[in-house]
């Protein structure tokens, strides 16, 4: 365990040898001042205008979850009898909701469809996977009790689904937060939700109209235990579509076009295009020689940035976790203090990481910099919420060592640390995607690339390196899971996927 | 007029000592002193009290005594050896504990050499504690307890789970590592055997107290009788 410790961190350095991490603004810290100020002394008046936003947010999040509910469930029957679903919701999930976004683009426009699919197509593939997985580690002993006889559904309903529903609710409960980060994520690209006030207010310097627009953000998740129960979502998602059915313009001229001539090689289109008959030709040498320069001047160095990024921030994150977690943890911090980090932690958490990043790019100017410190902030508060709760429920002996260090590196420490590598492995693939989307703002990720394919509208380009991006998540999950395997390291909990 | 008490040669002096958890009774009227240099074991039934006289005995003494506790109490993911060293970590600062833990300084290993020889662990100094078997990780237990090097050393049945014939040179090892030691047992042969003075509880309260040459079959038998 801890020679891959090691290894990793030995890679990072390395990786930190080949990584921008220079800090290009003049005045750093007088912006960060400026934001911290507007932080103090938001401007609530700005709210008033972004209702609509606040509602599609909520809307469209709804509306995805049940969408990634319903597909998943269904998949999540099949998930383990079938390996060509297991594939198909590996590429599903791989790509991030931002670029299932970009894909919908071009075909539904900036709609209400758009998110929803955005968010319900990779969710679908999330639910599978983890339903999949809740329902088989259920407790068995309720289903040998029913008749033998009894029939399939029976069988599930009686004895299987009562028993993981406690697990099923919670998960699902959890993804809704993450769907309402995703929905106000999407506002960036132009989706009217959270994300595209935030964006204009940091855009323009509107420090106070930002934090205010931020803090309505927390309330929003804050707020969801109060009025989220589960006999009012089937209400909520109810209303969530009929909000949104007012706004549905399906063209299925675009969505052939979209399917059949645009998703095509450049190559295939070329001739038809410039003679002014959409005629498709196919050629393989040529469509092979696009392909190969496409691998070469985007795919590759994207590819490479964003493992750059990737291991950076993982090792960050452990760090961060490693120093942090002890100050939500009984054996190390007092009551208030133990408190106070709690609630910092809940703040950098629910701060969607890419709002956490485009809001340090304004401050440090362009570079992997402020990629690096926002996925290792979000995920870093996430990693020490679990670790310390895992910490707490330990008991140390009554003749523990006294000192705090000691405490620490004798017993809470080697107890919590396969726990700990367990939940950071789950969180790779995560912190890959989230890498790859933060090309979005500049840093040469696979996301810039992809942002830059769609600016000039060549959907192919586009598609081919979403393609390339999901293959490289695909094959993260797929290390990830032999390393844990091998370390024989389990985090003995499902809120631990995103 | 009560005689002088020498403070120096006290180590425990309970006075009516009485403890409950949630409203029941643990131990009911303890009076009890003993004396530095003294070895003693407690005997009595299950749930007369035993271990918690001991954790009691412990918080009196914490700074300056050892405790070996029933369920060994161990990290299972670090070494026997580290196990064992973590007896000594309030002797060295943060910074040698952080190193030995990474790499133990050769002074450290030496220090601990002679623990792991008396206690048949040598060749399990570097495994995992979580792979060692029952009798082996009680062993780094005792090891722990014997490597704190206090002036008194608490132990909860700290033999249970040894092989016979090791046990007693176990007890000897643990006798010999701390000037006072009082040890809870529930082999009774064993512990007559190696102990000069017995302490016998029943429903938390002292049924006798006298030297383990004095302890006959009929008095055990109705000590350990059934309840009726």
């Amino acid at each position: 365990m801890l020679r891959t410790s090691l290894g990793f961190v030995g890679v990072a350095l390395l990786c930190l040898v080949g990584a921008d991490l220079e800090i290009s603004t003049l005045e750093p810290w007088e912006e960060l001042g400026r934001i911290g100020w507007g932080f103090l002394t938001p401007d609530a008046s700005t709210l008033s205008h972004v209702g609509d936003a606040l509602v599609n947010t909520i809307t469209f999040a709804f509306c995805g979850l049940a969408l990634g509910v319903a597909g998943g469930s269904l998949l999540a029957a099949v998930f383990n009898q079938s390996t060509m679903v297991r594939a198909f919701c590996a590429c599903v999930r791989a790509v991030h909701e931002l670029f299932w976004a970009f894909l919908f683009l071009p075909v539904v426009g900036l709609t209400p469809i758009c998110g929803i699919l955005a968010i319900g197509i990779p969710y679908a593939g999330v639910f599978a996977k983890v339903y999949a997985e809740i329902l088989q580690e259920a407790d068995r002993r309720p289903l040998a009790g029913l008749p033998a006889a009894s029939g399939k559904l029976s069988r599930f309903f009686y004895g299987v689904f009562p028993v993981a529903y406690p697990d099923l609710r919670a998960y699902t409960s959890y993804r809704l937060e993450c769907a309402l980060r995703s929905s106000a994520i999407l506002g960036f690209i132009g989706l009217p939700t959270l994300g595209f006030h935030l964006e204009t207010a940091f855009r323009e310097g509107l420090y106070t109209e930002a934090p205010a627009l931020l803090y309505a953000f927390y309330l929003l998740i804050a707020s969801l235990r109060w009025w989220v129960r589960p006999r009012l979502v089937p209400i909520y998602i109810a209303v969530s579509f009929a909000l949104i059915s007012t706004d549905v313009h399906l063209s299925w001229d675009n969505i052939r076009r979209f399917l059949t001539y645009e998703i095509l090689p450049w190559p295939m289109r070329s001739d038809g295009y410039y003679a002014g008959t959409g005629e498709v030709v196919f050629d393989l040498m040529e469509i092979g020689r696009w392909g190969w320069n496409l691998t070469a001047t985007e795919v590759v160095p994207g590819v490479w940035n964003t493992i750059l990024l990737t291991q950076i921030a993982l090792v960050g994150t452990g760090v961060f976790t490693l120093l942090v977690f002890p100050s939500i943890c009984r054996h190390f911090n007092g009551r208030l203090g133990r408190a106070l980090s709690h609630y910092g932690l809940i703040v950098l958490r629910t701060t969607p990481e890419y709002i956490l990043a485009y809001a340090l790019l304004q401050l440090w100017g362009p570079s992997m910099l402020p990629a690096v410190v926002a996925i290792l902030l979000h995920n870093g508060a996430i990693l020490s919420h679990l670790t310390g709760g895992h910490a707490n429920t330990l008991n140390l002996r009554v003749d523990r060592p006294q000192r705090r260090s000691d405490r620490y590196l004798f017993e809470v420490l080697p107890r919590v640390y396969g726990p700990f590598l367990a939940f950071l492995f789950y969180r790779w693939e995560v912190m890959m995607r989230e890498s790859a989307i933060l090309g979005i703002l500049g840093i040469r990720t696979l996301g810039f690339f992809i942002d830059s394919a769609i600016a000039e509208d060549a959907i192919d380009k586009a598609v081919f390196l979403i393609g390339a991006t999901a293959l490289l998540n695909v094959g993260i999950d797929t290390i990830s899971q032999i390393i844990r395997r091998r370390l024989r390291v389990r985090p003995g909990t499902v809120f631990t996927y995103d | 007029m009560a005689p002088p008490v020498d403070v120096a040669t006290n180590a425990f002096d309970l006075q009516d000592l009485s403890i409950a958890y949630e409203g029941v009774p643990a131990l009911q009227d303890i009076c009890l002193r003993i004396d530095m240099g003294e070895k003693v074991v407690l005997i009595g039934p299950s749930g007369a009290g035993k271990s918690t006289l001991l954790r009691h005995l412990q918080e009196l003494s914490r700074h300056d005594s050892a405790l070996i506790h029933q369920d060994y109490a161990l990290v299972p993911q670090l070494s026997a050896f580290h196990n064992i060293y973590a007896g000594r970590l309030d002797r060295h600062t943060s910074w040698q504990n952080l190193r030995t833990l990474l790499r133990p300084h050769p002074r450290e290993v030496a220090a601990v050499q002679p623990i792991l020889e008396a206690l048949d662990l040598v060749d399990k100094a570097h495994d995992r504690v979580q792979t060692l078997s029952g009798g082996q990780q009680q062993r780094v237990a005792v090891g722990r307890a014997v490597f704190r090097d206090s002036q008194i050393l608490l132990g909860d049945e700290p033999v249970s789970a040894i092989d016979p014939h090791q046990a007693g040179r176990v007890l000897e090892l643990i006798k010999q590592s701390a000037s006072t030691v009082v040890l809870a047992m529930h082999d009774v042969q064993l512990a007559l055997e190696h102990f000069p003075r017995a302490i016998a509880l029943r429903d938390g309260q002292i049924v006798f107290d006298r030297p383990s040459e004095q302890v006959d079959p009929e008095t055990l038998g109705h000590l350990y009788r059934a309840e009726g």
